[in-house]
């Protein structure tokens, strides 16, 4: 088993015919995803890697039965593009896009709360079920199949812990890459309880950083309704107050919320064990299994 | 991005909210002119990009002309928190009997905009925030539809603003929301907003902070960012594109990937060592950018070692090794020792490529960083 992506994925690319969208299509099939169509407006009747395109999300949907999306729309047209993913509709949304302005995502996501569609991102690594498909710019070689769930905020931060954990033979069901944004879809809350209601997930990584509250949100979710076992990981305990590190969301505020230690402390409080290096994730994840 | 208070001034002054009548200057007797046409008496005010100024020295009251010659002698040139003042703002001293907050912001646990209202402005909001939360009245608003003229009054009403000023409140909490979503504001604020004794509300500072990433769609705002404000290197990273930021520590950091090179900084606390930096080459980057971000951490004086830390997923170990090979080939003799760690797409490509004469190789990230924590001990001046 796995959370969100499965063999019953049926892709469409929206930005199929840009050089990322083009690259990393080419990518995901050759790992074995089902990419069944692309959206582009005006690019309706051309294919790209053997796959057709259509004007619109709504055709693609309609045509070849696509039930999921990829978004690698530029971040000007995003907005729109997760609109039209939303309205179309489709399952699941992944937005790789990084730079959406926030105030159009602020849009975005009061109109995801009127759906039941999932939104991973925006920019964000994407979804591996290791073995079955992924959706977005995951390198697949370093995933393998196992038993521990990844949740992280991070693309590259993720491959870091997942080699560590591919190199001790801990495989995954799935990895979730929510992004680095203030204002993101799926959050960690929402992608440990999807792990949690999962069978074949016996453990579950949990990499946040600076900014926002969503781990101590996470962390009170874990306290009370998880049996699931969460190990996490917390990046910028070194960052300065009230500068971005890199990710839009990746900020300590003036005032002091959003620091590293508030993040710790809160899920240790919930029972979970934080790593101070990757390779002490892999090392608590390895007593647990 | 932040827009100087005079330039936030400029833009809430445009959209209807009154402000103190004000000049800006650039020397000693452009200010003291300023103050001779505005009347005493008049506050002399630092354009810097830092709270605090007032307590810092940076906001001078002044009575006369002689006052007001000695005060902008006083800050222009000083260094105010690491930022040295070319620009003062001489403002027309307004008579308050109340000082109240406005702001708008992007509440992102909710995903929506929030309108605070406050009457125990002057002060630093985020402090009454934290001692007393129900000072502030706050009023979520749904970003599709903007902010109702209810939720202005709501806001008002339950900030316990007094309600001979009510209504003006409200119109400027409107106006405010109104310029923060049109500029696409991070942050918008007028702290305080101050209440005179005829029962007139009037804007005495301005915060206007704009997204970033929407300054595509803003080039008038764009043109106002203040380049000279930045640190040079800061400056030069914007020119190169990194997420740069810069830190006081001797260990030099590069990497891909926030998250990544966000953790490579907390190793190197972690084994000992102090960070100098926070490097982001981004994704896929090419031999270039890896040579310019290089050339970056070594323009660092305070640099006294470098990790180089590349987990490819996009980005190509060839591509980094090639880029490397680039920046130190060009010298007799390295100037910092660079340790480096290559992992993912192509990293076997990469390491065949890289010149280890010029280069320490280490295979983890944990590996990585300690041999750099002890190069930068060994080598630090």
């Amino acid at each position: 088993m796995s959370v969100l992506v499965d063999e019953d994925t049926r892709v469409v690319v929206q930005g199929i015919t840009g050089g990322e969208g083009k690259f990393h299509t080419e990518q995901m099939m050759e790992y074995g995803t089902n990419v069944v169509a692309g959206a582009v407006p005006g690019k309706g009747g051309q294919e790209v890697a053997g796959v057709p395109v259509y004007d619109t999300v709504d055709q693609a949907a309609r045509e070849e039965d696509a039930n999921a999306s990829v978004v690698f729309v530029p971040p000007a047209f995003a907005g729109d593009a997760l609109f039209e993913a939303l309205d179309a509709p489709v399952d699941l949304v992944v937005a790789i896009t990084e730079g959406i302005p926030t105030q159009d995502m602020s849009r975005v996501y009061k109109r995801l709360s009127e759906t039941d569609t999932h939104l991973v991102g925006p920019n964000c690594p994407g979804v591996i079920t290791p073995g079955v498909a992924k959706l977005g710019i995951l390198p697949g070689n370093i995933f393998s199949s196992g038993n521990v769930g990844l949740v992280s905020r991070s693309g590259t931060l993720t491959y870091q812990v997942v080699d560590n954990l591919t190199e001790r033979g801990l495989g995954q069901t799935t990895a979730i890459g929510i992004g680095g944004d203030p204002i993101i879809g799926t959050d960690f809350t929402d992608a440990l309880e999807l792990f949690e209601a999962d069978e074949e997930t016996e453990a579950v990584v949990m990499c946040g950083e600076i900014g926002g509250e969503d781990e101590e949100e996470a962390a009170q979710f874990i306290a009370e309704n998880m049996d699931t076992p969460v190990v996490g990981f917390i990046a910028g305990r070194t960052a300065p107050p009230g500068k971005r590190m890199g990710h839009a969301g990746a900020i300590v505020s003036g005032s002091g919320t959003g620091t590293a230690e508030s993040k710790i402390s809160a899920l240790e409080d919930a029972g979970t064990p934080v790593g101070d290096t990757p390779e002490e994730v892999a090392d608590h994840i390895e007593e647990i299994l | 991005m932040k827009l100087h208070e005079y330039q936030a001034k400029q833009v809430f002054a445009d959209a209807g909210i009154p402000t103190p009548s004000s000049q800006l200057a650039e020397t000693v007797d452009a200010a003291v002119d300023a103050a001779d046409d505005i009347g005493y008496p008049v506050a002399i005010k630092a354009q810097v990009q830092v709270g605090g100024r007032g307590k810092a020295g940076g906001i001078k009251l002044v009575d006369d002309a002689e006052e007001a010659r000695a005060a902008a002698e006083d800050i222009l040139g000083m260094d105010l928190k690491g930022y040295t003042v070319d620009r003062v703002l001489v403002e027309e001293a307004v008579d308050f009997t109340n000082e109240l907050y406005v702001g708008v912001t992007m509440d992102r646990g909710e995903g929506k905009p929030v309108a605070m209202v406050s009457t125990r402005g002057g002060v630093n909001i985020e402090e009454v925030a934290a001692e007393d939360p129900d000072a502030i009245a706050r009023e979520h608003i749904d970003p599709s539809f903007g902010m109702h003229p209810y939720q202005a009054r709501k806001a008002v009403y339950d900030a316990g603003v007094d309600r001979e000023v009510a209504g003006d409140v409200a119109s400027v909490l409107t106006t405010l929301y109104e310029l923060w979503t049109e500029k696409d504001g991070s942050d918008a604020e007028i702290n305080p907003l101050m209440v005179t004794s005829d029962d007139e509300v009037i804007a005495a500072d301005a915060v206007m902070n704009i997204d970033e990433d929407a300054l595509f769609r803003h080039p008038d705002l764009a043109e106002m960012q203040d380049e000279a404000a930045e640190d040079d290197l800061e400056a030069k990273a914007n020119e190169y594109g990194f997420d740069y930021v810069r830190l006081d520590g001797n260990v030099g950091i590069i990497g891909n990937g926030a998250g990544l090179v966000m953790t490579t900084l907390d190793l190197v606390d972690y084994y000992g060592g102090e960070p100098a930096n926070f490097l982001d080459i981004g994704g896929g980057a090419k031999a270039e950018r890896v040579t310019n971000a290089l050339d970056m951490v070594f323009s660092d004086e305070n640099v006294d070692a470098v990790v180089f830390n590349i987990f490819g997923g996009i980005t190509r170990g060839d591509e980094v090794a090639k880029g490397i090979n680039t920046a130190l080939e060009q010298f007799d003799e390295i100037p910092k020792r660079v340790v480096v760690r290559l992992a993912g797409t192509n990293a076997e490509e990469g390491m065949e490529i890289l010149n280890t004469d010029l280069v320490t190789v280490e295979a983890t990230l944990e590996d990585a960083v300690q041999r750099a924590v002890e190069y930068a001990e060994e080598d630090s001046q």
